[in-house]
């Protein structure tokens, strides 16, 4: 069997610089995790059906486990964990506590990693919008009605509008 | 799980990706990763060597002129959801593209990447067959240019030989007051279709008309009786009756676990049906 290659890699998480040398066959989810030790970035199935490693990939939402690690060197990633400002609750986690949002959590952090770049394009969504927005997103517990409460509490509080 | 070990080489020109290429054929070229990185990810497919075609900037992009659009294989599929000069001309494409995974997966996903996959239910082969595209392939020593009904040659096929790479498909101006319309059953929102109709119709000379359907199993094909049976009908109410009972009698669809093959078939003629009456709809005249 081939053995992996190697290569030194930058890249910039939550704005924090992270050089490591990894192998080139190493998954972005699994650097995330297992390298920069950022675990908030779940990994539900690894093969790009359920969205729980869903991060901002240069201010865009991407799956993680369906990019290598080399390919981030030079970019900028977000993950879950720049989502709270200290103590202070972004109002997606806001929102999703106060409407029960999650039960388990597993797919919490994707899903709120593609509401906040998905918020920031469309301020006043529809909840038909918000569905279609949220359909890459797998949830196995709520059955989804208080995500979407969620989603559209958060973008009211985003305007600036206390529902 | 994990992806096996592989040689990885990110080059940022063309040329420097095509001699990779030519110099090893069990090399595959990596466009948006969101079909091939989940096959590494299963160990489905066991490359010598990946070459990353993220960094080769000049496989992106869109661009008109008075023959047609040409699309860089490498363009992301969001951006061309959202480019105005695709829209206004090729109004196929945006709502082809909606039906095309999710909000992720069209950030990374490629128009490229897609045809060059050609999945037997993408919607993309279907609306590029529909809308008489060319996929211009390249390799080390030349180039050549497909018809799309040549290009897409079965399920996960395409006419292209190891050591070429697709590079950019060529839209040709439609038709003068061309309709466009589009139709596709999925269990969920952003799935594999079912089945799916893309539809080109116009009245101009001696009239227009393109009637694909995907999903049946062996990627798109174009139904000539459909054809016939619009331009026949004059784009009538029967017409578009009789256009979608020729889409379901011409397909032999697959029976699997998402639905039976009689259902594929029934749905086809509805899809048919279903984009035939929107394109009419749109279509000068
Ligand atoms: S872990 Fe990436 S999509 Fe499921
Ligand atoms: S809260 Fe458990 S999977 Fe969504």
């Amino acid at each position: 069997m081939m053995s992996s290659e190697t290569r030194t890699i930058r890249v910039t998480i939550n704005g924090r610089a992270f050089g490591r040398t990894i192998e080139t066959n190493l998954l972005l989810s699994d650097f995330i995790r297992h390298e920069v030790e950022l675990t908030g970035t779940h990994v539900g199935c690894e093969h790009g059906v359920c969205g729980a490693c869903t991060i901002l990939f240069e201010g865009k939402p991407a799956r993680s486990c369906l990019m290598l690690a080399v390919q981030a060197d030079g970019a900028r990633i977000e993950t879950i964990e720049s989502l709270a400002d200290g103590e202070r609750l972004h109002p997606l986690q806001t929102a999703f506590a106060e409407n029960h949002g999650l039960q388990c959590g597993y797919c919490t952090p994707g899903i709120l990693m593609t509401m906040k770049a998905y918020l920031a394009e469309t301020p006043r969504p529809t909840e038909a919008q918000v569905r279609e927005a949220l359909s890459g997103n797998l949830c196995r517990c709520t059955g989804y009605q208080q995500i979407v409460e969620a989603v559209l509490q958060a973008a009211a509080l985003m305007r600036g509008e206390r529902p | 799980m994990k992806p096996p070990p592989f040689a990885y080489r990110d080059p940022t020109t063309l040329d420097d990706a095509l001699a990779l290429l030519a110099d090893d054929a069990e090399a595959r070229p990596l466009a948006g990763g969101q079909s091939l990185m989940p096959m590494l990810n299963f160990r489905l497919v066991r490359p010598s060597t990946v070459v990353d075609l993220n960094r080769i900037s000049a496989l992106a992009g869109i661009a008109v002129d008075r023959g047609g659009a040409t699309i860089g294989a490498m363009t992301r599929q969001v951006d061309a959801l959202r480019a105005p000069v695709l829209a206004e001309q090729w109004p196929l494409i945006r709502m082809a593209l909606e039906h095309v995974g999710h909000l992720q997966t069209r950030n990374r996903g490629t128009i490229g990447g897609s045809l060059a996959h050609n999945d037997p239910a993408a919607e993309l082969p279907a609306v590029m067959l529909a809308l008489d595209a060319r996929m211009t392939v390249q390799r080390a020593k030349g180039a050549r240019t497909i018809s799309a009904q040549e290009f897409f040659v079965s399920s996960l096929t395409t006419a292209i030989v190891a050591g070429e790479l697709l590079t950019a498909i060529h839209l040709p101006s439609p038709p003068p007051g061309a309709g466009m319309g589009f139709a596709e059953l999925a269990r969920r929102h952003g799935d594999f279709a079912l089945a799916a109709a893309a539809i080109v119709v116009s009245r101009a000379g001696a009239g227009h008309a393109r009637v694909v359907v995907t999903g049946m199993g062996d990627g798109p094909q174009r139904i000539p009786a459909a054809e016939a049976a619009l331009l026949n009908g004059r784009f009538g109410e029967a017409a578009i009756a009789e256009a979608g009972a020729a889409a379901s009698a011409a397909v032999s669809p697959i029976d699997d676990l998402h639905a039976p093959a009689w259902y594929r078939r029934k749905i086809a003629g509805v899809m048919a049906a279903r984009a035939a009456r929107d394109a009419i709809g749109r279509m000068a005249g």
